[in-house]
């Protein structure tokens, strides 16, 4: 804020006494200077979350302009406009005012777009965010309860954006309405009371267009924004997480401050993002609403699916065999629809709450009580990793099934067939996915061992006068080794006995064997990071004789370049290292 | 006389009489030669019925039978009517290219005149929806408005709600509509071809058939906000914000992050 440079000039002294002034009623320089001064970590994955926030402001800016125009009425009028297709059409003000907004008001159908693909990428940015955050195992200590927070957003996040849609009052939307009902009504005992509630009577009635309204502008708004609040306020107080390397610990954070860099960096990085969404919202046409028609409760079209984020309730639903509803208790008893319950309430529940609970059930499993403040690499921690994968695989194939008509008439397949596919998929492709994943994680860190034990293969073979063959290795720099072996491996946990050294049983001993059950699930398949000793063993490997045995006992670390490798063989000197430290 | 009398043997005078005889062949064809659209009206000519008989035995029989009358696995033609043919042949649907859950549509295989004398053959053999005059497939005469409710009501659900097509069970499916012609659209809701059900004059008036023609008429690639993206729905939406806005995103995101050298 402050300028000090040694000749200020007109508009520098007025920024100065700007400053001052504000300084002087509310000391601002103080957390001015502790703000310019936050170091932040640089990565573009770092990013992910800046393009929610980002896409949540554009959502913002243009939904102010969208509620100057739109009517959130039911009233029923007759559309008198300049679309051929709908003239004199019976329509609820909504969806009049919709079609206004977007053929009669200037700039509407833009604002209306960039609207609706800013909504699209808010939810792909906050999946994409978690997913970073997940694979990286931002969300441990002290960072759990920011997991939950964000969490907690990303299904607000998904009301905003169910709301929304709903508001047009267009078949589509009103379908997606009426799929809400009947899954609100596949409740057990409540389900009808709830749906009575929710839709003000009968479905479709006339109250739930406001009072979506409501929620979409007020209510779930209001809330993302508190939460945003706190969700950086933790960011702050926990200080950005940042990747590991040589210099990187738990006690720092390396990166640039915050200004001048980030400002720069963050801010320009809203245009950025503004940008790419007005260009869509220009150029990529987005709910036409006036291709789908006022709605009405009878009128299905083909294609009828809800946005990306809620393709997975509708994959859901279209999988489920549709025999699984019961009539209890007689002709006139409850009826028990399995048939929506489960895919529609009971699918969606298990996977959301894995999701907000893992943190929790990996600490667990860890027994890890530190901080953490250096993120892991996906590889190391194959456990999370590959159940990470199985996550998103699952909800990938029921996104798949949501799509299963475009793919069959895409891909001239049939629908039929396809459903059977997906239907075994989402139980074993999930599974699959761990499988392979974990075995891929595993492998990389062989990969990693490898490395670090005996550097780079280059290709070139030496002879010796002896007549035997090696292949030179180039060995590692410090700063790529330190990369390949800083982390723990994580091993199960040990318990104590079920009973003391007297035969008395001990209190607590069931939960303790439940968490080393769970923990040899996540950690009893590992690859053990090189140690020290395991390096200068390695490189003393064939020369023992040459070697002092001390060199065994250095910290892999230690051994810079220059460490005789390549089975053991010393082939390069030092002086071929480059400045930076790389062997050229 | 005798200048021209000697000049008769020209050995070129064949192939120049040939050429004026074809050329006089097709300007009397393009004048006098029916459309297919206005051919319905007119009665169709024994000789018509008897090209059409000819071209059915040789191209058509062999699935449908000498006497059309098809099998268990093949539709009859006894009173399908002429439109049914405008259609199934003028679509290229028929002579069916391979067995499958529908016929495909492909470029026609017959030109108009064969097509229209095939129509009047299977018309001659029992009465039949005909091929729809001009005037009752003409997009400007319909309402679209209307075309639109009718639309939704009974041709959305499996044609998608602008006509942009969808998937039925088994591998068949509904077609896009926006490349059909008028008459090819009026023929379609008149005889019901493939896993299409039938809108006769009492489901669908002949007026609320060409309103749904002219519904149809103003939809296809050109959408007011831009890119159609294949008028497909949120899917295809859905799929585009990903490649292209987290794609653009993301890569701007790799450029920002990148530590500067």
């Amino acid at each position: 804020m402050s300028t000090t440079t040694s000749a200020p000039t007109g508009g520098q002294k007025a920024a100065a006494k700007t400053a001052d002034y504000l300084d002087q009623r509310t000391g601002i320089g103080g957390a001015v200077k502790e703000f310019a001064r936050k170091i932040f970590p640089d990565h573009w994955s770092f990013l992910l979350g800046e393009i929610a926030l980002y896409s949540f402001v554009t959502l913002l800016i243009s939904g102010v302009f969208l509620t100057m125009f739109f009517v959130p009425s039911m009233n029923e009028v007759h559309y008198d406009g300049p679309w051929p297709a709908m003239q004199g059409v019976e329509m609820s003000e909504a969806y009049a005012s919709t079609l206004r907004l977007s053929f009669e008001v200037t700039g509407g159908l833009l604002m209306r777009q960039i609207h609706h693909w800013a909504a699209l990428i808010f939810m792909a940015a906050i999946v994409t965010h978690m997913m970073r955050v997940f694979f990286t195992g931002a969300f441990r200590k002290p960072r759990e309860l920011n997991w939950v927070v964000g969490f907690v957003l990303l299904i607000l996040g998904l009301a905003a954006g169910f709301s929304g849609y709903s508001l047009p009052d267009d078949v589509l939307s009103g379908n997606g309405l009426r799929i809400t009902d009947g899954v609100v009504r596949s409740i057990p005992i409540l389900g009808s009371y709830l749906s009575y509630f929710i839709f003000g009577g009968e479905f479709p009635g006339h109250d739930i267009i406001p009072r979506l309204f409501t929620v979409h502008i007020l209510l779930v708004p209001g809330l993302i924004l508190a939460l945003i609040g706190l969700h950086l306020f933790f960011v702050v107080l926990h200080k950005h997480t940042q990747y590991p390397g040589s210099g990187r610990t738990n006690a720092n954070v390396v990166g640039y401050p915050l200004f001048p860099v980030y400002v720069a960096k963050a801010g320009g990085y809203f245009f950025i993002v503004f940008g790419v969404i007005a260009l869509m919202g220009a150029t990529m046409s987005i709910n036409p609403v006036w291709n789908y028609g006022p709605y009405d409760p009878s009128p299905v079209s083909a294609g009828a699916q809800p946005d990306w984020y809620m393709l997975f309730l509708e994959g859901s639903l279209r999988l489920m065999p549709g025999q699984t509803e019961y009539v209890l208790f007689g002709p006139d008893g409850w009826t028990l629809s399995l048939n929506v319950l489960i895919p529609a309430v009971v699918v969606p529940g298990v996977l959301f709450t894995l999701l907000a609970l893992y943190p929790f059930v990996e600490s667990f499993a860890t027994g890890d009580k530190r901080e953490h403040h250096v993120l892991d690499r996906p590889r190391n921690r194959p456990f999370r990793t590959g159940f990470g994968v199985a996550l998103l695989t699952a909800f990938f194939i029921l996104v798949l099934a949501g799509s299963n008509d475009l793919i069959a008439t895409h891909f001239h397949m049939s629908l039929n067939d396809i459903t059977w596919a997906f239907r075994f998929l989402l139980f074993l492709g999930p599974w699959a996915a761990f499988v392979v994943t974990k075995r891929i994680c595993l492998g990389l860190q062989r990969k990693d061992r490898e490395l670090v034990l005996h550097g780079h293969e280059t290709g070139q073979i030496v002879r010796f006068a002896s007549g035997e063959y090696i292949e030179v290795h180039k060995p590692l720099d410090a700063h790529e080794r330190w990369l390949r072996v800083q982390h723990d491996a994580i091993r199960p946990v040990e318990i104590e006995p079920a009973e003391d050294s007297r035969g008395v049983r001990r209190t607590g001993y069931r939960l303790d064997r439940m968490r080393q059950r769970l923990s040899q699930v996540f950690y009893e398949d590992r690859i053990e990071p090189v140690t020290p000793a395991e390096l200068a063993a390695s490189h003393s490997h064939g020369e023992h004789d040459a070697l002092g045995s001390d060199q065994e006992k250095a910290p892999a670390q230690l051994l810079g370049e220059g460490a005789p490798t390549g089975g053991g063989r010393r082939l390069r000197s030092e002086d071929e290292t480059d400045a930076d430290g790389r062997n050229s | 006389m005798k200048a021209l009398a000697a000049r008769r043997h020209d050995r070129r005078a064949p192939a120049v009489l040939l050429l004026l005889a074809l050329l006089l062949t097709g300007a009397l064809y393009a004048v006098l030669a029916p459309t297919s659209a206005d051919a319905a009206p007119a009665a169709p000519s024994a000789d018509q019925v008897e090209t059409g008989e000819k071209l059915f035995q040789a191209n058509c029989a062999t699935c449908h039978g000498p006497d059309a009358t098809g099998t268990d696995a093949v539709p009859s033609l006894v009173g399908v009517g002429a439109a049914a043919v405008d259609f199934q042949v003028g679509t290229g649907r028929m002579p069916m290219q391979m067995n499958g859950p529908q016929a495909q549509a492909k470029p026609a295989q017959f030109d108009e005149e064969q097509i229209a004398a095939l129509a009047a053959f299977v018309a001659s053999l029992g009465p039949g929806p005909a091929v729809p005059s001009d005037e009752q497939v003409d997009p400007a005469l319909g309402d679209p408005a209307n075309g639109m409710a009718l639309f939704r009501t009974n041709c959305a659900m499996c044609h998608n709600a602008v006509g942009a097509g969808g998937a039925l069970s088994q591998g068949k499916f509904a077609p896009n509509l926006w490349e059909t012609t008028p008459a090819h659209l009026y023929e379609a809701m008149a005889t019901g071809p493939q896993n299409m059900p039938v809108f006769n004059d009492a489901t669908l008036t002949p007026d609320e058939k060409r309103d749904i023609i002219a519904y149809l008429d103003l939809q296809g690639e050109d959408a007011p906000g831009g890119i159609g993206l294949g008028s497909l729905g949120p899917v295809s939406e859905g799929l585009w914000a990903w490649v292209v806005g987290m794609g653009l995103l993301i890569a701007a995101a790799v450029w920002i992050g990148a530590r500067s050298s």
